[in-house]
């Protein structure tokens, strides 16, 4: 099948991008969106051109680098789906398709469709983590962890960090990510000790990143590759408030936790 | 070149202990005074990076991602090993270090792998402490699985996503560090060459991959982490990113490569579909805990596969293989797969294929069980087949999928370059000819956490080391060196695209130093990459400038490396007469065709120095005496 697709190109951080139109040939269903992009590339190195920037790596869903947006939603249009495991079965001869990068305040673009995540890293420097050292830790059974918390703890930890939540959210909020986050630890013994600091800091830290608040729109659960649910972000709000009350502080001092 | 092992004295189950007292530690407040690069943040560089970190070292950690947490340990799916015999069903240290050496096929270092079973179970504790969400039984504790070559169930498990949530937990830890400033993080950076003075390590030589700038970073010590080679292949479960050239730049400057025609090919992946095709996706090895293999009894049977009967079926694994049946090693299922398909008895498009049937699993547990245990995976295979497994079986064939060979290290992971220290799948040292499943994870969270952050402290301990500074002459000409290939490669301006020319490679490799290798393969092989290599040099096209974020110049200068790895990789496969473990030489195979090793002229390890272009490379052999293990003819029946 044949596609007219429309990208968007810049040069760079602070050039001016625009979105130029490439026609791709020959797209067999079978191909990945990035498969079918590499063709694309292909052509445009033979012609001498530059080739369309766009992050990417493990192509099987997991490492979270790849994701643009494709005719406006987060992944394009399969649920629970990242933009390299989607395949071009899900599209029909003659389709126009509008790829853009991620847009947020939080994510600047860094060239084409490729854009810098790397607010996410300093969101889980903030406290997304135990702080235990190497060695001298309690037998791994000493530890016992109720089957159902070690499930749900797990749906949450699934998160790849790729950043469609954001790029999908209205208010370019990364709630769903840090809730995520704030909700695989929480929910499990080992996470206790530091459940209260845990969410005052880490979402201090994602209102200093630039990203918006949450008003429960939805549509981060839409586009998440993984389908990880709003759910968390209850978990993190609730963790936030009473971690607040305890403080006897209000949430605007919890920066300074 | 000598290889000095460095393998402590003493009994087997004493040595890691002992060298432990014997060796020379770095006093706190003294720590602070030393600099560290870590190169590749999967598990063994993120761990090594956190860990050392902990300790008080000065650590610089690079990454060619955009985080350290895209590091391909990620897509690593079914486990990880650990001899805590929760399961009370017989497994031990030992066990678990025999299983290893001969799963291997007797072509590893004893006292390595013996040493890595020990800490095996430090590592679970390690990661449940850090909030790694394992599989859990009803009653809190974690549960296990079982994994090909092994007997007992331990492997531990996070669904089919144990390698992120490894990686995540590695990851965390590193964050933590970088936060209170002892860890300075590199992403988007790619080691280009590694700096050695006065026959030590002491830096690198990076591109920023954003802005294109070279610069160089100096240190008392290097580790490299960077991961396997199995790209050489094209086509290979490894991400798209992942090379040799941090590995191979120090082969060149000095580092022993080791064993580097011990390839994994993996015999549960999907089949490829197209020409277009840009990576193979591993279906995780624990599917053959319930799966069964399978393909028709007859040559050109191609009726859908409920419609054949159990009668007109060959369970080949099981037939052949009756003791491990599905869960035979990965060399074996692999090359039992390519038999039945060259038979003209494969399955799907091209005849490149063998079913994984589910049916029998489903009936027995009901499907419910079956999506908790593997849901993740059958949702990836329906999402690129378009084929529903709990209906239809899986069609799976063998890839490219670990690289057992790297560069040589001692027991205390030192290359040959004194000061670069190789950690993960980027060394050849616990593996042998063939690693068992979930192995990898076991041995990256080994070496980074519990292994470097040792063995570096005695070395820095025990050697004085001069200030070294960016304007010394081996800086400078190391980021000369690095600037004029990168000119190098963007002024070709020729017609072929990298891509073009590394799928060509990719199709030389993997049919003259795939699954099966003959002499005169391997010699055609030998003709065709130089060939290659010249086209690449003479015709190859970077469009663009080195002075921005280039991809095509960051593929070419990957590839240009492959490029003389694939010839060291046949140069090795054909010195080395015999079959062991992943390694198959057609001509040396039992009259059941098995795998024939030759233990009275290859019990070593092959360690290859590089002497300059166009020269043939030189052998060192490191011995390989087993004191504690009996040499024997694998079996698995």
């Amino acid at each position: 099948m044949n596609l007219t697709l429309h990208v968007w190109r810049q040069a760079g951080p602070t050039a001016e991008g625009k979105l130029v139109k490439y026609e791709a040939h020959d797209v067999e269903p079978e191909m990945s969106f990035l498969e079918m992009l590499d063709v694309v590339n292909e052509r445009l190195i033979e012609s001498g051109d530059e080739p369309i920037v766009f992050d990417h790596d493990c192509r099987e869903g997991i490492c979270g680098a790849c994701g643009v947006m494709i005719n406006g939603v987060a992944h394009g249009p399969e649920i629970g789906t990242a933009t390299c495991q989607l395949h071009m079965r899900s599209f029909r001869d003659g389709d126009v398709v509008y790829v853009e990068p991620w847009r947020s305040r939080g994510f600047p673009v860094v060239r084409d469709l490729m854009v810098d995540r790397s607010a996410l890293d300093r969101i889980i420097a903030s406290g997304g983590y135990v702080s235990v050292r190497t060695g001298g830790t309690p037998d791994g059974n000493d530890i016992p962890v109720p089957k159902v918390d070690a499930d749900m703890s797990m749906d949450a930890a699934a998160c790849i960090g790729c950043g469609a939540c954001v790029a999908a959210c209205p208010n370019g909020s990364a709630s769903l990510f840090t809730a995520a986050k704030i909700s695989h630890l929480g929910l499990l013994p080992q996470g206790q000790a530091e459940r209260d600091g845990r969410a005052l800091s880490m979402v201090a830290r994602m209102d200093e990143e630039q990203f918006g608040h949450c008003t429960f729109f939805g549509e981060c659960q839409e586009a998440c590759p993984k389908e990880i649910s709003i759910d968390t972000i209850v978990r993190m709000n609730r963790d936030f408030l009473r971690a607040s009350l305890k403080r006897g502080s209000h949430a605007g001092d919890a920066g300074a936790d | 070149m000598e290889l000095r092992s460095q393998v402590p004295e003493g009994p087997l189950e004493k040595k890691w202990d002992q060298h432990l007292f014997d060796m020379k530690l770095v006093n706190p407040a003294n720590k602070r005074k030393y600099n560290v690069i870590v190169v590749g943040s999967g598990l063994a560089g993120a761990s090594a990076a956190a860990t050392m970190s902990e300790l008080g070292y000065n650590v610089k950690c690079f990454c060619y991602q955009d985080s350290p947490r895209r590091a391909h340990s990620i897509a690593a799916q079914g486990g990880i090993n650990a001899a805590k015999n929760y399961q009370n069903d017989g497994d031990s240290v030992y066990r678990l270090f025999y299983d290893t050496v001969k799963g291997g096929d007797f072509r590893s270092r004893e006292a390595n792998v013996y040493r890595l079973a020990q800490i095996s179970v430090n590592i679970i504790d390690q990661c449940v402490a850090q909030g790694v969400p394992f599989a859990r039984e009803y009653g809190g504790l974690l549960a296990n699985r079982s994994f090909g070559g092994a007997q007992v169930s331990r492997t531990f498990y996070a669904r089919g996503q144990t390698g992120q949530q490894l990686l995540l937990g590695a990851y965390q830890a590193l964050e933590k560090e970088i936060a209170v400033g002892s860890v300075r993080m590199y992403p988007r950076t790619e080691m280009l060459d590694l700096v050695v003075v006065d026959g030590r390590a002491r830096g690198i030589v990076v591109r920023d991959l954003r802005t294109g700038a070279i610069s160089s970073h100096l240190a008392d010590a290097v580790v490299l982490a960077t991961g396997g080679y199995g790209n050489v292949f094209y086509l290979s479960t490894n991400a798209r990113g992942c090379n040799t050239t941090a590995i191979w730049r120090a082969h060149k400057r000095g580092a022993a490569f080791a064993n580097p025609c011990f390839t994994q090919i993996h015999p549960t992946c999907i089949p490829v579909s197209g020409d277009y095709q840009s990576k193979l996706t591993l279906m995780s090895e624990s599917l053959r805990n319930d799966g069964r293999v399978w393909v028709p009894r007859k040559a050109g049977d191609n009726r859908p596969p409920n419609q054949i009967p159990k009668e007109d079926r060959d369970y080949y694994l099981e037939r052949k293989y009756p003791s491990f049946g599905n869960l035979s090693p990965r060399d074996i299922s692999s090359r039992a797969a390519k038999q039945v398909c060259d038979e003209g008895r494969g399955v799907g498009p091209g005849g490149r294929g063998v079913y994984l049937d589910f049916h029998d699993a489903i009936q027995r547990l009901g499907e419910d069980k079956i999506r908790e245990r593997y849901g993740n995976l059958f949702e990836m295979y329906e999402r690129i087949t378009d084929e529903n497994p709990y209906k239809v079986p899986m069609r799976i064939y063998p890839a490219s999928h670990y690289t057992m060979g790297g560069l040589w290290v001692d027991y205390n992971l030192m290359s040959t370059i004194p000061g670069c220290f190789v950690l993960g799948e980027a060394n050849y040292s616990d593996h042998g000819a063939n690693r068992l499943g979930a192995s990898a994870l076991m041995q990256g969270l080994a070496d980074g956490y519990f292994v470097i952050p040792s063995t570096i402290s005695n070395y820095l301990a025990s050697n004085k080391l001069d200030a070294v500074t960016d304007d010394a002459d081996a800086v400078r000409s190391t980021v000369q060196d690095v600037e004029e290939r990168t000119r190098r490669l963007l002024s070709i301006n020729g017609t072929r695209t990298p891509a073009s020319l590394h799928r060509e490679l990719g199709h030389i490799m993997w049919e003259y130093c795939g699954m099966g290798r003959t002499a005169e393969g391997l010699q055609t092989a030998l003709t065709l990459i130089p060939k290659l290599r010249e086209e690449f040099w003479q015709n190859l096209r970077v469009p663009g400038s080195g002075e921005q974020l280039n991809q095509t110049l960051e593929h070419a200068g990957r590839l240009a490396d492959f490029l003389e790895l694939g010839e060291l990789m046949c140069v090795d496969a054909l010195h080395r007469e015999e079959s062991c473990g992943g390694h198959f030489r057609e001509e040396y195979q039992t009259p059941d065709g098995e795998a024939l090793r030759n233990d009275d002229d290859f019990a070593y390890v092959a360690a290859w120095e590089y002497v300059g272009e166009n020269v043939p490379p030189v052998l060192h052999k490191e011995p390989l005496t087993f004191e504690s293990v009996q040499l024997s003819q694998r079996s698995y029946k």
